[in-house]
């Protein structure tokens, strides 16, 4: 067995120190070590997505970083998405418009949701199709998804409109 | 009426503040003191014999507590349940313990495990197992199966084939000659359904901890039946049944392939048995797709006569099932018991013959996907319908029209055998060609094809039978079931005996309660998938949940709501039969203002001490709803195709999709299921399928070889519905579940068909395929 390595990772906002094997996969890290079970495993080759996080700000697949990899940086997982008790604007539109069925994928595909808004705060239909491509959803047959981003696209952009402080997404 | 029309209201799911927060508990999300994780060997051939299996390496490996064969199951545990066993099933073809001995019939097929204290030193240990393997042909073609000289899996029994069904053909034959004879015509094709793999996004798992001091086992798996698991499990590992408890936590998706009692499961109870520590397996998605069932997988050679106005006549099916290589729960009874009851589909068809042949290969265990056996008869009618409409240069819109069973003759006894409860099939057929606009799109298409272009429509006016029940059709009965608890505070917990994997009956069947009592849908929790605290429930499968399950909760809410009417009277010193609930309160018919709240008879119920003579204390009661028949949803499909000539892709321009599953308890829930059923539905005449080499390798074994839609590869769907309740059950609901599966693959498969100009083309319809057949003509 590898020897294990010191790693310091800031997860949510809370740093952690941690000596794991090499080896480890960064959405081990977070499940096993840390207990953040939010992020979920579908897959092993990174077709899925839905163990998507965002690791210093970009979406990853956390199923193809090892845990080593993420030293230093910041991880925002599903976990660390609402802010101060309030949902964000993605998670909202999930629920409004029946964007989940089973849920499991759900938290990948709002960690991917926001990376797609992030990149593209008004997309069309077509475009958030294509930006979710990388995430499977055996469930819902994506179109509720798609209404689910468009809701959020929408919040988001009343309320950048707003003064400051009147909630909302994006970093 | 209840709280502002509670029923039949799109209101948000309850289930998804903690499933949008990642606070949701699934199987891999539970930890447990000391507990050790399982590893699964498994054959890399599809078929071999077994010389010898070393395990020392793999005990002697750090972390390494145990490591077991099936030499270590032996008067240990049973063999997998299989619940209809047909022919020589039943003198134990195909029948399997947990862990293959002396051979091994599929890639995948489990072969030892290892028990160890960390996920990665049990995948180490298990690399560390040293297996003599000597292959043997595989045979992987399932007609080729049949054949005397095949490679036999089992060579005790001489054949591949367990059962068959062979009645003599006579009548057929006649109805056949007789429709030739008066001008008519037969038309004949052979079809494959071919095999596609369930993937639910959260693969199977399973924790198993025994508790030596109590002698009980509790196991949480991932699971579409919770009380079946707990009944047989036990009985596999033998404890009683009160000594051991299941627990289903949050579920990522079944589909039909979690409603089975599985190797991996009776092997993490056994090893948490012998170890005495929790052990957790969670199956890897290479597994998943290697060793969980497989759907479909079957060939239907059929013919089907008409009269020369397109009146179908006769309709004569060969199915041949491929059950892979050992028999699951259901496997043997897929085509027979569930797709042959509707293989006259939506029409009136007087005379009907089916045989069958089931047939083992070396590949994984068919079972129930999505629609089990329906999706497959549906295919057949639908294509027949077709078939009939190209010979005869019809419109299969006509065609159809022609051949539908009509409203009036409800109850209808098909030549299958099924009794069709209640239809409008015209009436949805209607309502799609109005939706896609069929006058102009056929001219459209016409239009097209003389500027060269593959345009294709196809439409598929299934039918489904669900909601099973009914009394008497299966080895035991198949009921739901529910616990209702009204507490002194007003609100209402329901145990239900039915478990979901995200269909939100957590929400529908809290509205059922809140309408019947006229309370918030806030004050009424439903609990599920607890075998200590549930009434016993057959399971979440073939879109029974509702109308079975549903049934038991509302009956529950109807029978606690005359004991507090009871209640009410005596507080109102009234009569019981003059007392109404309305809007929370309990009141005299004709004087309003003599009212008692829900909330008040509630504490009554559960804290007087002056309740009327003959009245129990407490608000509580179990009621079990088996249903006298099943149901019959329907509904229409309408795919447009236009297929590139230059690559051989397809887009689909257009989707419609009207279905009836009677009353809609939640419109939004019911739009979800149809949408997820369509996309998997697409996702099997366009793309997906599961592909074994003529050696047995599965080539499929990863989602980057295993093709499923994603989400630009779909079209938006345009979906409505009409509504035709069923005097079945008191709600008039029917299912939905598995309906978009069943109603879209046979108008995808009519559309390519129409495009290409071909009267049939086998699925799935990818570019090379496509490609091919266009420019061979």
């Amino acid at each position: 067995m590898a020897m294990k390595r010191a790693i310091t990772v800031t997860v949510n906002g809370q740093q952690h120190h941690s000596e794991v094997e090499p080896r480890l996969l960064l959405v081990h890290y977070l499940r096993d070590v840390l207990d953040l079970t939010g992020t979920h495993i579908g897959c092993d080759t990174s077709q899925c997505g839905a163990c998507t996080v965002l690791l210093n700000g970009e979406s990853v697949k956390s199923c193809t970083v090892f845990a080593v990899q993420a030293d230093g940086a910041e991880v925002t997982t599903i976990e660390g998405l609402a802010q101060g008790g309030n949902l964000n604007p993605i998670q909202e539109g999930f629920w409004e418009k029946h964007g989940l069925q089973c849920g499991f994928c759900t938290p990948g595909m709002i960690m991917a949701s926001y990376q797609l808004l992030k990149n593209n705060p008004n997309p069309s239909e077509a475009e958030i199709r294509k930006g979710l491509e990388g995430n499977i959803c055996r469930c819902t047959g994506y179109q509720n998804i798609v209404r689910a981003v468009q809701y959020a696209a929408e919040k988001m952009q009343t309320s950048a409109t707003e003064p400051v402080g009147a909630g909302g997404g994006g970093e | 009426m209840g709280i502002a029309g509670m029923l039949g209201t799109s209101i948000k799911r309850r289930e998804d503040p903690r499933l949008i927060t990642g606070d949701a508990t699934y199987v891999d999300d539970i930890k447990l003191l000391g507990m050790l994780h399982m590893a699964v060997l498994r054959s890399p051939y599809g078929h071999a014999r077994i010389n010898s299996i070393s395990t020392e390496e793999a005990r002697n490996h750090p972390g390494v507590v145990a490591v077991y064969t099936a030499e270590d199951l032996k008067g240990a545990v049973s063999s997998v349940p299989v619940a209809v066993p047909l022919g020589k099933i039943a003198e134990g073809m195909g029948v399997r313990g947990p862990l293959a001995e002396g051979k091994v019939r599929f890639y995948g097929d489990p072969v030892a495990v290892v028990i160890a204290d960390d996920r990665y030193a049990a995948r180490d240990a298990r690399d560390l197992i040293e297996v003599d393997y000597e292959p043997l042909p595989a045979v992987i073609d399932v007609e080729k199966a049949m054949q005397p000289d095949s490679a036999l899996l089992y060579e005790e029994f001489g054949t591949n084939v367990p059962f068959g069904m062979h009645p003599p053909t006579d009548d057929i034959d006649k109805v056949f000659e007789e429709t030739k004879a008066n001008g008519g015509v037969v038309v004949k094709t052979r079809m494959v359904n071919q095999r596609v793999a369930p993937v639910p996004m959260e693969t199977r798992g399973v924790v198993a901890s025994y508790n030596k001091g109590e002698k009980k086992l509790t196991v949480w798996s991932s699971s579409q039946i919770p009380h079946l698991l707990r009944n047989l499990l036990a009985g596999q590992v033998g404890l009683p049944q009160h000594q051991v408890h299941v627990i289903v936590p949050e579920v990522g998706g079944g589909f039909g392939c979690k409603l089975n009692v599985y190797p991996e499961e009776t092997l993490a109870a056994f090893a948490s048995m012998k170890t005495g520590k929790p052990v957790k397996w969670i199956e890897d998605r290479s597994e998943n797709l290697a060793a969980t069932i497989h759907g479909r997988d079957q060939v239907d050679y059929i013919e089907v006569a008409a009269t020369k106005e397109g009146k179908i006549t006769g309709l004569k099916v060969h199915g041949i099932s491929d059950l892979g290589s050992y028999c699951q729960i259901f496997t043997d009874v897929i085509m027979i018991a569930f797709g042959f009851p509707v293989a006259c589909g939506a029409y009136d068809i007087p005379a009907i013959y089916l045989s069958a042949d089931i047939v083992f290969t070396n590949k994984a265990p068919t079972d129930a996907y999505r629609g089990a056996g329906r999706p497959e008869a549906a295919y057949v009618a639908e294509r027949a319908i077709d078939l009939v409409a190209r010979e005869l240069g019809k419109d299969p819109a006509d065609v159809r029209r022609l051949n539908f069973v009509k409203p009036d003759q409800f109850p209808y006894k098909s030549a299958a055998g099924a009794v069709y409860d209640t239809g409008n099939y015209e009436g949805a057929l209607d309502k799609a060609l109005e939706l896609v606009d069929y006058g102009n799109l056929r001219a459209e298409q016409a239009q097209k094809r003389a500027e060269g272009k593959l345009m294709g429509i196809g439409l598929s006016s299934y039918i489904e039978i669900c909601g099973f029940g009914p009394k008497g059709s299966a080895p035991v009965g198949l009921y739901e079931s529910a616990r209702m608890r009204v507490e002194q505070s007003g609100d209402v917990m329901v145990y239900s005996g039915s478990s979901p994997h995200g269909q939100g009956e957590e929400t529908t069947f809290a509205q059922i309660v809140a309408e019947e009592f006229s309370i918030p849908v806030d004050n009424v929790v439903i609990l599920h998938g607890d075998t200590d605290s549930t009434p016993e429930g057959r399971g979440t499968y073939g879109s029974r949940t509702t109308a079975v399950g549903g049934t038991a909760v509302f009956q529950a809410a109807q029978r606690l709501k005359e004991k507090m009417k009871q209640i009410a009277a005596h507080m109102l010193e009234a009569s019981p039969s003059d007392v109404t609930l309305e809007d929370g309160n309990f009141s005299v018919a004709g004087s309003p203002q003599k009212a008692v709240s829900f909330a008040d008879v509630a504490a009554t119920a559960n804290l007087s001490n002056t309740l009327a003579p003959g009245i129990e204390p407490g608000l509580e009661t179990t009621v079990f709803f088996e249903p006298e028949a099943c149901v019959f949803p329907f509904g229409t499909h309408v795919c447009v195709v236009e297929i590139d000539r230059e690559t051989g892709e397809t887009e689909i321009k257009r989707f419609v999709a009207v279905d009836d599953c009677g009353r809609q308890l939640n419109p939004m829930i019911v739009e979800g299921q149809v949408h997820g059923g369509i996309a998997q539905g697409i996702g099997q005449a366009m793309v997906e399928g599961v592909v074994y080499g003529e050696d047995g390798q599965l080539l499929t074994a990863t989602l980057m070889d295993y093709a499923m839609p994603f989400a630009n590869e779909l079209p938006h769907f345009e979906t409505d519905s009409t509504v035709t309740p069923t005097p079945v059950n008191p709600l008039g609901v029917k299912g939905v579940g598995e309906a978009g599966t069943i109603g879209s693959t046979p108008a995808v498969a009519n559309a390519i068909a129409d495009a290409l100009g071909l009267a049939h083309v086998d699925m799935p319809y990818r570019p090379e395929k496509l490609w091919q057949l266009i420019h061979q003509q």
